[in-house]
């Protein structure tokens, strides 16, 4: 009977059957020991992870977020939800910045929030400082922090909206705030540079704008103040006094009817936290944002066909283990399907074409470490993904590339400078998720930090270092120095995905079930609004 | 035959113009379309896009919304358009003996009874003298001119006590006394004629025997020109409210046999003294406590419950109209009838009106946002004159539309009754729908134990403020987002709209201010912050007063403006209608009506006052006096001002202590529902 379901070779393959050929299989057996093992280390971690976060996430101490809200003021996450649309999502960047980095203080989140979210139908750059977290002052987190957001924000063309609400520089910190080129000052060297890109900024002053911080507003396209509480002044009323000997109120030096009505440092007077982020929410409606994705994402999309949850059981945390790579991308991946290219050929990098929420992507996933094959195989699918404008997707879980006599007699260092080079050049937007390991020239040819992808996530369970403690101490021991013993418990320390993103070294740790989620937000991010195609001009290929 | 010397002549109706507007226009239509008769209608300016003139294509604009009270203007529109009969429907020219005197002079069959007989009924006095020749009992009473209060005395013995002191010009209770007993008989009619002096200038008086549970009961009866008169039955419709029903039932419930067919008999006696033609109405006051009935009036038209006869006899009075009007005889015998009303069980019809019960059921206009009916079927019947987005226009009577159902018993019509109403949504205006659902269900309704007092005897039960379950404040959230989330562009719901993205609680925890307003504006609104989190697409977690409801899924289809949800305990679907800020909901056959609390910026920054500083008019209307000034201190229940509306004067109470800030309409201005009429000083001001 089975024969006769089976047809000979014909001219037409039917859509159902030939779509068959891209659907990615899945071998995971939920009920085997490995599986279970890995679940509950996993969940370990994630459930850590996540009770670090939803902490982090009340702001400041109790007693000022109470005498924040006493004042009829919201907080600051109330005041992003009350900014965003309903029905939309909010991707919160870098949560544990400045998580013990200040050794004695606490600065949940850097004292700042930023994030994408959806504001009158336009994707756009929040940045809102925390005043209950000292004061909403700038440690140096916060002003990288600020800065990062920024940067994606011209990056990916995203308006800009700044809820401002800070007493200015952290003093104590003020030479690592500062004077160099990445501190404050960049900030609105920024705004200015992107309102010259046309990239709208906005600024909502619904508390303190002191000294420096009074260039935010006044840097702005437009701006929004709330008066008896938003306050814009060059110098407040103790070092006016103290400079002039004039003694002044806050709200008559730099209150929100001065700056309407006099000064013109202001566009709008808010009444209070809700009415002016209802007046920014309009400001953006009328930016004459363009809307459209680009004209290739799909309208409609298949979720994957698996449990988006086995991830925790399918990696685990024992990263020792090879993570099978196909098992991840069939969980991030519109309907489970992927058009693999190359799929025998250089198969520690595993290359191919998908769709996540209908937009295409190119994926590029780690399956082992770096040869020369997997290298040119990986050079050349970057290169179709230019040609095509397809974005790329960074699946990173790398100690390196192969080292040794064949390997290097190979021109493993050439090869590998390829993947490098077109890394480097591609104009595409791109998507790096740290699943596994970040170690040696990988990071680079896997397009770690400093090859600016738009965004870069990691998994809980990510490590980044030049390379493992073990190999780290061995190494160090063979050059002849005495290891510390210290040395390996830090490099241990340094390694993990706390410590990377408490200093901004990414984007934000992320669960692994939610993959699929933060890519669909970078990409609404990097390929909507008024985002144009750049063409690649690439570097030359060693051949 | 009694007429059998001169057979009338058959005189077929070809072509008829409908002098109605709303359900009844369109009940006619229904009928004479039927029968291949064609139909004219006519409307007003206000009336344009309303039902009955879209229901034929022949509809004639007589512009002023008065209109329909110009008898020579219809009966010139009727020769115009060809027609050789008029349907007068009920109100309007339907009971003007001399609209339907003019219309058979012009040589047009006017569809109703003998202009003579309309007069003969229309007078008060006239009438009873006809029906006591006629042997139909009335009212015991002196309406005559000798005003000595020992000889009304002397009258009011004969009469038996207790009797009713009434002014002869009185109206709306005023100069209105009861005695119950001799001894107090002369200082009742001291005070009745003093107030009568101070109020219409003129203290004369009428004593009648006073009926202390009185129901009201008329009998449907029907005539044709060979002298044939049948009742089709009798209606009880003593559920009433302002002097006119609201629910009407036939047969009458624990009415004995004998008086019954005395009922009936009464009525054909009083149709035949007349020479009465077609469909009338003889309606008497029965004395619950004896048993004994007296004519009061009849009307000499189809009135407004006939389907209720229509039901419990299977035939169509209009049909019957038409065929006496041109001259047949009536299709059924009196034995034939008895026979069908034995057989079919009993019926009910509530009238279901745009008025507010909770605040004196003063009526109420405005647009049909929304309107769903329960399925018509053979027992189940709707007749209306509305649809959605239809205006209910303060010019005409507020009623929308009457419900009518039939059971074997009158148990099981009362069931289907509160069935239907449970199914029947009106969103705009108010409606007394609620409010018929609370008689439905009212234990004394329920035993037959009905009376004309009945609603102002029950009034604890039947305005019981009834408690609002936090589901329904739930949904009301729910609805209020969704609606909000597609009203958005299509462009920012990409990837998983509204999930949860990374680590943390995600931010979408929304609040929305609500709050119930007291149905009778007396007490202070009940407020309720509602908090909906939405954690994945369609996915929501509602907290509720400490209540939280977590993982709720729920969809908005906009199509029948319905929430589906399902929560941890029950799926709810609730019908959600939203107005400006006035929310709507309909779920599991209750209505609620709640508000969206203006947000504290938008008092300051656009200067939106909450109403309890204001006086608000609560329907379009007309203000005929302002009683306070500026600068007065009222008092609680103090009158502020009288308005009219829909032909009745409506006195506006304070409803707090305060001082009058400012009076925003003085007289003769014409206001809409919602306009503040006089304004309060803030307080400390």
């Amino acid at each position: 009977r089975s024969r006769q379901c089976r047809r000979a070779i014909a001219t037409h393959a039917h859509s159902h059957h030939a779509s068959q050929v891209s659907i990615l299989p899945t071998a995971v057996d939920t009920s085997s020991a490995d599986y279970k093992e890995n679940k509950r280390s996993m969940d370990d971690v994630v459930s850590r992870i996540s009770a670090l976060h939803a902490r982090i996430s009340q702001g400041g101490p109790p007693k000022s977020r109470e005498k924040h809200v006493s004042r009829g003021k919201m907080l600051v996450r109330d005041r992003i939800t009350a900014l965003i649309d309903p029905g939309t999502s909010f991707l919160e960047l870098s949560s544990l910045a400045g998580f013990e980095v200040y050794p004695g203080e606490d600065v949940p989140a850097g004292g700042i929030v930023t994030g994408i979210g959806t504001v009158s139908g336009v994707t756009c750059m929040i940045v809102a400082n925390d005043s209950t977290v000292k004061g909403g002052t700038y440690y140096p987190v916060t002003v990288k922090k600020h800065l990062r957001a920024q940067e994606i924000a011209q990056q990916n063309r995203l308006p800009c909206i700044y809820l401002v609400d800070s007493g200015g520089a952290n003093l104590p910190h003020q030479a690592d705030v500062f004077p160099d080129r990445d501190h404050f000052g960049r900030i609105f060297y920024n705004q200015a540079r992107m309102s010259g890109m046309g990239i709208p900024q906005l600024s909502v002053v619904m508390g303190p704008c002191t000294a420096g911080g009074a260039y935010v507003p006044s840097m702005s396209d437009e701006s929004i103040i709330v008066e008896n509480q938003g306050h814009i002044f060059l110098a407040g009323p103790p070092l006016v006094k103290a400079a002039t000997g004039e003694v002044v109120s806050a709200e008559e030096l730099g209150g929100g009817r001065l700056h309407s009505e006099v000064s013109g440092v202001t566009d709008y007077l808010a009444v209070d936290d809700a009415h002016a982020l209802v007046l920014a929410r309009r400001s953006i409606s009328n930016l004459n944002w363009p809307q459209s994705q680009s004209d290739t994402v799909a309208k409609k999309w298949e979720e994957p066909l698996y449990d988006l949850e086995e991830l925790h059981g399918i990696v685990g945390t024992n990263l020792r283990r090879q993570i099978p790579i196909h098992e991840v991308i069939s969980r991030i991946v519109d309907g489970s399907a992927f058009a693999e290219f190359k799929a025998s050929y250089g198969s520690t990098l595993v290359t191919g074409f998908a769709h996540i929420y209908g937009h295409p992507v190119g994926i590029i996933a780690n399956n082992g470490i770096l040869f020369s094959e997997s290298s040119l195989k990986g050079a050349h699918f970057i290169q179709l993904c230019a040609k095509r404008n397809i974005p790329l997707v960074f699946l990173q879980n790398i100690s390196g590339f192969m080292v040794g006599k064949d390997a290097e007699a190979g021109g493993i260092a050439k090869n590998g400078a390829k993947l490098v080079t077109a890394v480097a050049c591609a104009e595409v937007p791109k998507f790096t998720v740290v699943v596994g390991s970040s170690a040696g020239a990988g990071n680079y040819g896997m397009c770690g930090r400093a090859y600016s992808p738009n965004f870069l996530f990691l998994w809980p369970t990510a490590k980044t270092s030049v390379m493992g403690p073990e190999q780290l101490s061995s190494v160090m021991e063979a050059v002849g120095k005495t290891v510390d013993p210290e040395l390996k418990a830090r490099i241990e320390r340094e390694s993990e995905a706390t410590f990377s993103s408490a200093r901004l070294w990414d984007d934000g740790v992320i669960p692994p079930s939610h993959t699929r989620r933060v890519l669909g937000m970078g990409l609404m991010a990097a390929c909507g609004g008024s985002v144009a195609r750049k063409e690649t001009s690439w570097g030359v290929f060693r051949m | 035959s009694a007429a059998g010397a001169n057979t009338p002549v058959v005189k077929p109706l070809t072509s008829v113009l409908i002098a109605n507007r709303g359900e009844i226009a369109l009940r006619v239509n229904r009928t004479a379309s039927e029968y291949g008769i064609r139909t004219t209608t006519i409307y007003t300016t206000p009336d344009a896009h309303s039902q009955h003139a879209l229901c034929s294509p022949f509809a004639v604009n007589l512009g002023e919304p008065t209109a329909y009270l110009d008898g020579d203007r219809i009966i010139q529109v009727t020769k115009d358009q060809g027609c050789n009969g008029i349907h007068p429907g009920y109100g309007f020219l339907s009971e003007n003996p001399h609209f339907a005197r003019k219309c058979t002079e012009a040589g047009l069959t006017f569809i109703g009874p003998p202009w003579q007989a309309i007069e003969a009924m229309g007078s008060k006095s006239q009438s009873k003298d006809i029906m006591t020749a006629a042997g139909v009992p009335c009212i015991p009473g002196y309406h005559g001119s000798n005003q000595d209060p020992e000889y009304l005395k002397a009258e009011a013995e004969k009469i038996g006590y207790p009797v009713l002191l009434k002014a002869v010009k009185g109206g709306g209770g005023k100069g209105m006394r009861i005695a119950e007993t001799p001894k107090v008989f002369l200082d009742q009619l001291a005070s009745a004629k003093s107030e009568a002096r101070n109020s219409f200038g003129d203290d004369v008086m009428l004593v009648e025997k006073y009926i202390t549970k009185p129901r009201h009961i008329e009998v449907q009866v029907f005539a044709d020109k060979h002298g044939n008169c049948v009742a089709l039955g009798e209606r009880d419709c003593s559920i009433q409210r302002r002097h006119q029903k609201i629910l009407e039932e036939s047969p009458a419930p624990h009415l004995p046999e004998e008086i019954r067919q005395d009922l009936w008999e009464k009525a054909r006696a009083a149709a035949l003294a007349v020479g009465y033609e077609g469909a009338g109405t003889v309606e008497f006051i029965f004395d619950n406590d004896t048993g004994e009935f007296f004519f009061m009036e009849m009307n000499t038209r189809l009135q407004v419950e006939h389907p209720v006869t229509e039901m419990v006899t299977g035939e169509d009075l209009v049909r019957w109209q038409l065929i006496v009007a041109e001259g047949g005889k009536l299709p059924l015998t009196q034995e034939e009838i008895h026979q069908r009303i034995l057989e079919r069980g009993a019926a009910i019809e509530a009238r279901i009106y745009a008025e507010n019960p909770d605040m004196g059921f003063i009526p109420d206009s405005g647009k049909l946002l929304h309107l769903r009916t329960p399925t018509a079927t053979d027992t189940v019947r709707i007749d209306a004159g509305f649809v959605t987005g239809d205006e209910v226009s303060s010019h005409y009577d507020p009623m929308i539309a009457k419900l009518i159902v039939r059971g074997p018993t009158r148990q099981a019509a009362l069931q289907k009754l509160r069935a239907a109403l449970e199914e029947y949504q009106v969103a705009g205006p108010i409606t007394n729908i609620e409010f018929l659902k609370r008689i439905c269900v009212s234990p004394t309704f329920a035993a037959g134990d009905v009376e004309t007092g009945y609603i102002e005897k029950h009034r604890a039960e039947l305005f019981a403020r009834q408690p609002t379950a936090p589901e329904v404040l739930a949904q009301a959230a729910i609805g209020l987002l969704q609606q909000e989330v597609q009203a958005q562009s299509v462009n920012s719901i990409f990837g998983a709209p509204g999930a949860l993205i990374g680590f943390g609680t995600g931010y979408q925890q929304r609040e929305f201010h609500l709050t119930e307003p007291a149905p009778d504006g007396s007490a202070e609104p009940t407020a309720t912050t509602v908090r909906v989190r939405q954690t994945g697409p369609s996915i929501y977690t509602v907290s509720v007063n400490e209540v939280d409801y977590p993982d709720v899924v729920a969809t908005f289809d906009t199509a029948s403006n319905t929430i589906t949800s399902f929560y941890p305990h029950t799926r709810l679907a609730t019908t959600f209608i939203r107005d400006a800020d006035r929310l709507i909901l309909f779920q599991q056959g209750r209505m609620y009506r709640l508000q969206l609390a203006v947000p504290k910026w938008a008092e300051k920054a656009l200067g939106i006052k909450d109403v309890a500083n204001s006086v608000l008019a609560p329907m379009p209307c007309k203000v005929l006096r302002v009683e306070v000034q500026e600068g007065d201190a009222v008092e609680k229940g103090q009158p502020l001002v009288v308005i009219e509306s829909m032909k009745m004067e409506t006195v506006i109470r304070s409803p707090q202590n305060g001082v009058i800030a400012r009076v925003v309409h003085g007289k003769g201005d014409l206001c809409k529902a919602g306009t503040a009429l006089v304004e309060f000083a803030e307080e400390g001001k």
